[in-house]
């Protein structure tokens, strides 16, 4: 039952939001990046720009330089040339400490969470960035300490309503499966209360039904609290029914961008992307 | 207290007099939120008045559908006050399912719990010509419907806000109306047989019901109940609502239905009412932590084990317990039983029922030896639930105790149990003819269960009188009585026995696919798929072995002589059970036709061809080859006999 309930709405969904668009200009602006790593050239020349409140894929195959975009927006790679503008901000030279303060979040394609500790510890965990008791008053417990705790608690309690996890609360990651912990990774993410939301692959190694639930999750995430998301995947369906906007890289270069509809009729995605003679909406690398 | 009351009426009283104390209590982001009385009645009647604003009135019909939730419950109470009638569906019927009943009800107003049942509900829209308005509990995912018949739970609570400024003491007057005898609940039977159909029930009929009950056991308005039933099922309309009404205790909603035995342990209910399958779910899971435990606590296990359950076996028979044996539980209950009580959170649990299926002797009599007052009930929708409970102290896992103060029980000539009480229901709703055929002429209800009276007074039910055969030979043979002992072993899931006009009783056995796949595991037995597992030699040689243990406690007549382990489950969604969980003999017995003409037709194996639904409705076939085993067969045979592996094929078929 709840497959197809889902399936309907998820593109009633995608629909509806395309439809309510804001133009207050960009709220991410990357202007000509480059990246090399000695003579590879990972990323070169790379232009794109996201809207607030939009749903943006990235796609292309292996090694086009995707994930390597996604670490020069985090700020764990250093753009070579180039600029990279969060909300007015130049954040090309900023550390990633600084960059998730300012709102950007991100999931890992390899999941990077603490397996040895509760999916609760975890999400709250990236609560870290908002606390600001110091050690003192932590150690004892007591005052702005606590009051904190339960204020973060509570917050992380919402999320773990809202990515459906409370019988799991309390179990450490490492003995939950791989679909699973894909979403406590997205858990911890959201627990920053991220203006701007990195997912690298988050349907990677999942099956159907995971997938359309984490697809259901993403546009939840998107028009519950307005949150942008950058998206890298390789399922293509999935894709094409959540985007607003499509990226499509190919050998560290944009080679087209555009409405999933518009992406999908480019001759030069086709060629170069999905191979010559394919069709679009087809399951590709 | 006399039961010349209605539902809505002791809201409104315990509103009064119990204002602040909790009524309920919901697991919400982590933490128990409680409900008082006043918050109980308030909600109530705001969205009473919300209904009255829809043009909801006397006779008109709500459904909610949903796990439990308070809200749900305020619906329910809400319909009732104006003089409506509640229909709790079943949260997990397909939509097929459920636009019968939507349909057959007549229900104007659906109450839904949240998106997915909100999807549900409005796909059967134009199947559903009473059908006016569609109310949600839970808005997440529902933002950017564009549906005019559906509205929020707060939003028409507001409307009835507005409603009720302009009608002031709109739902008191119509509270104030409402007569005992008035119909308030319809209670969908999960239909063994046919169709199902809905039970009409008054407040009195339900409220007799309770108090019938809390004479017999001391309940109080202190107790903690956990309700996590199936809001459908009458045991959970009966104590959920008419009893907790009635009495006044606290009902505790668990988070989520995947929550529940850590939310059991967190509220250690005093009360609590759970049909077999729990029970024998628990047993199971405590079984295979035990022997996934540690050498010493396996030992200590097995030890106190032992123990206990021979000192309610002494207790049962004469109430000698040895002086030995007082130690030894005394001890046990120091290192064993108190901490495993803990663990399943029933510490607090004066008493806990089973019911709507017989529990097998075994595994009432290991939850009594821990210190568990597991009692057995008995009853029928058509009864408002209950008519009869062990009482403390005279508990055997035979009987089903006494009938109620004010029921009188009979047992007509050809073996049937009949009821005759207040509670007694007022018919099958649009089926006069059902109705009669389930009453007798002097106003005695069928039950349709075959049983006696035994020498104490207490009621045994032997199995569905209808299914009550003979063999071939001419020994009786009561399917349900054989598949109870089977059950009890914690590798079989489900088992259909069969024996009517036969030379032997032959099985078809599904066995659990978490012990089972727990037990492969700890044999280094390599399996891809639940089919693949079901398929395999070493499963047939356990199932053997569990089905050796079964005959040695059955009549030499009567013993299973051969067997064949299913590839599936028996599903709900297949009509092969009901959604309580009982077996549609009838149904499985003409889909497995050529399954059973093989078990009796001394076949090895044979070629079946199933069709399977999923979850969403979906059809699809299923072929495979089963293997059919003799349960006692020389060595020899064995290798021929022997299954081969038989993936199947599934084929999809709109």
């Amino acid at each position: 039952m709840r497959l197809t309930g889902r399936k309907s709405n998820l593109m009633a969904g995608a629909a509806a939001n395309s439809s309510a668009m804001t133009a207050d200009g960009p709220q991410l602006v990357v202007a000509g990046a480059s990246k090399r790593f000695g003579g590879v050239r990972a990323v070169e020349g790379v232009s794109i720009s996201v809207d607030r409140g939009q749903i943006v894929s990235i796609i292309g195959p292996n090694g086009a330089g995707k994930t390597s975009l996604l670490n020069m927006i985090s700020g764990f790679y250093k753009p070579d040339t180039g600029s990279i503008t969060f909300e007015g901000r130049d954040t090309t030279r900023a550390r990633p400490a600084e960059i998730a303060a300012l709102g950007i979040a991100r999931t890992f394609q390899n999941i990077a969470l603490f397996a040895g500790m509760t999916v609760l510890d975890n999400i709250m965990l990236g609560r870290h960035v908002h606390m600001r008791s110091g050690v003192l008053s932590s150690l004892v417990y007591w005052g702005l300490a606590q009051r904190e705790e339960v204020a973060h608690r509570a917050r992380c309690e919402e999320l773990i309503e809202f990515l459906e996890l409370e019988d799991l609360r309390k179990q450490q990651v490492s003995g939950l499966a791989y679909g699973l912990r894909k979403r406590v990774e997205l858990g911890r993410a959201l627990a920053l209360d991220p203006k701007l939301l990195l997912l690298d692959e988050p349907m990677g190694g999942m099956n159907q039904e995971e997938k359309e639930d984490m697809a259901r999750y993403i546009l939840d995430v998107n028009r519950h609290w307005g949150t942008t998301i950058i998206l890298i995947e390789h399922d293509m369906t999935v894709v094409m029914d959540i985007s607003h906007q499509v990226n499509v890289f190919d050998r560290g270069r944009k080679i087209a961008e555009g409405t999933p509809a518009e992406v999908q009729g480019n001759p030069a995605v086709i060629d170069a992307y999905l191979g010559a003679g394919s069709h679009a909406g087809q399951q590709a690398a | 207290m006399t039961t010349d009351s209605t539902l809505p009426r002791l809201l409104r009283k315990n509103a009064a007099t119990m204002a602040g104390r909790p009524a309920m209590r919901e697991k919400d982001l982590g933490i128990w939120q409680p409900y008082s009385w006043r918050q109980y009645w308030d909600e109530t009647r705001d969205f009473a008045l919300g209904l009255a604003a829809a043009g909801f009135g006397a006779g008109d019909k709500l459904a909610v559908i949903g796990e439990n939730r308070p809200r749900l419950y305020f619906a329910q109470l809400s319909a009732m006050c104006l003089g409506g009638t509640a229909v709790p569906a079943y949260q997990d019927a397909i939509a097929a399912e459920l636009a019968y009943v939507l349909d057959h009800a007549e229900v104007s107003i659906v109450v839904a719990e949240d998106q997915e049942q909100v999807d549900k509900v409005l796909s059967l829209k134009d199947r559903l010509p009473h059908l006016k308005l569609v109310v949600y509990d839970d808005p997440r995912g529902l933002g950017d419907y564009d549906e005019p018949i559906l509205k929020s739970f707060e939003a028409v609570q507001g409307d009835g806000r507005a409603f009720g400024a302009a009608h002031p003491g709109h739902v008191e007057a119509a509270v104030e109306a409402g007569k005992p005898g008035d119909l308030c609940l319809f209670s969908y039977t999960s239909g063994t047989t046919s169709r199902p159909k809905g039970v009409m029930l008054s407040h009195a009929n339900l409220l007799s019901a309770a108090d019938a009950l809390s004479k017999s056991d001391d309940i109080r308005a202190g107790d903690d109940h956990l309700a996590y039933l199936p809001m459908a099922w009458i045991g959970n309309s009966l104590l959920s609502m008419a009893l907790h009404l009635w009495v006044g205790f606290t009902c505790n909603y668990p988070e989520k239905p995947e929550t529940l035995l850590r939310d059991l342990r967190e509220l250690g209910p005093t009360i609590a009412l759970a049909p077999p399958r729990f029970w024998e779910n628990t047993l199971t899971a405590i079984l295979v932590r035990a022997a996934d435990a540690s050498r010493l606590k396996r030992g200590l296990f097995s030890v106190f084990r032992t123990i206990a359950e021979r000192a309610e076996r002494r207790r049962g028979a004469d109430g000698s317990v040895t002086a030995g044996l007082r130690l030894g539980l005394a001890l046990g209950e120091a290192l064993i039983y108190g901490p495993l009580r803990d663990q399943l959170g029933l510490r607090r649990a004066r008493w806990v029922y089973t019911g709507g299926a017989p529990l097998g002797a075994d595994t009432f009599r290991f939850f009594r030896a821990i210190g568990v007052n597991l009692k057995q009930v008995y009853g029928a929708t058509e009864l408002a639930g209950l008519c009869s409970v062990q009482a403390d102290g005279d508990v055997d896992p035979d009987t089903v105790g006494r009938a109620f103060q004010g029921t009188e029980l009979r047992i007509a000539e050809d073996g049937e149990v009949q009821v005759r009480s207040a509670s007694v229901f007022q018919g099958y709703y649009k089926q006069e003819e059902a109705t009669r055929a389930t009453m007798t002429g002097d106003g005695w209800l069928k039950t349709g269960d075959a049983g006696f009276i035994d020498r104490r007074g207490h009621l045994v039910i032997i199995d569905r009188a209808r299914d009550v055969g003979k063999l071939a030979d001419g020994t009786v043979y009561a399917p349900q009585f054989v598949e109870n002992k089977l059950k009890f072993s914690p590798y079989i899931g489900e088992a259909v026995t069969f024996g009517d006009a036969r030379p032997f009783v032959a099985a078809i056995v599904a066995i659990d696919p978490v012990t089972v796949g727990n037990w492969a595991e700890r044999q280094n037995l390599a399996y891809t798929s639940f089919q693949d597992l079901c398929a395999r030699p070493e499963i047939a040689g356990l199932v053997r072995e569990e089905i050796r243990k079964c005959n040695a406690m059955l009549p030499q007549a009567v013993q299973i002589r051969r067997f064949l382990v299913l590839n599936k489950e028996f599903d709900a969604d297949d009509d092969e059970i009901t959604r309580t969980r009982k077996i549609r003999r009838g149904f499985v017995a003409e889909k497995y036709a050529s399954v059973i003409e093989a078990l009796y037709g001394g076949r090895g194996e044979v070629e079946f061809a199933a069709e399977i639904t999923y979850e969403d409705g979906r059809k699809a076939m299923m072929h495979s080859t089963l293997a059919i085993a003799d349960v006692e067969e020389p060595e020899a045979r064995r290798e021929i006999a022997a299954p081969r592996a038989a993936e199947p094929a599934i084929s999809a078929a709109q």
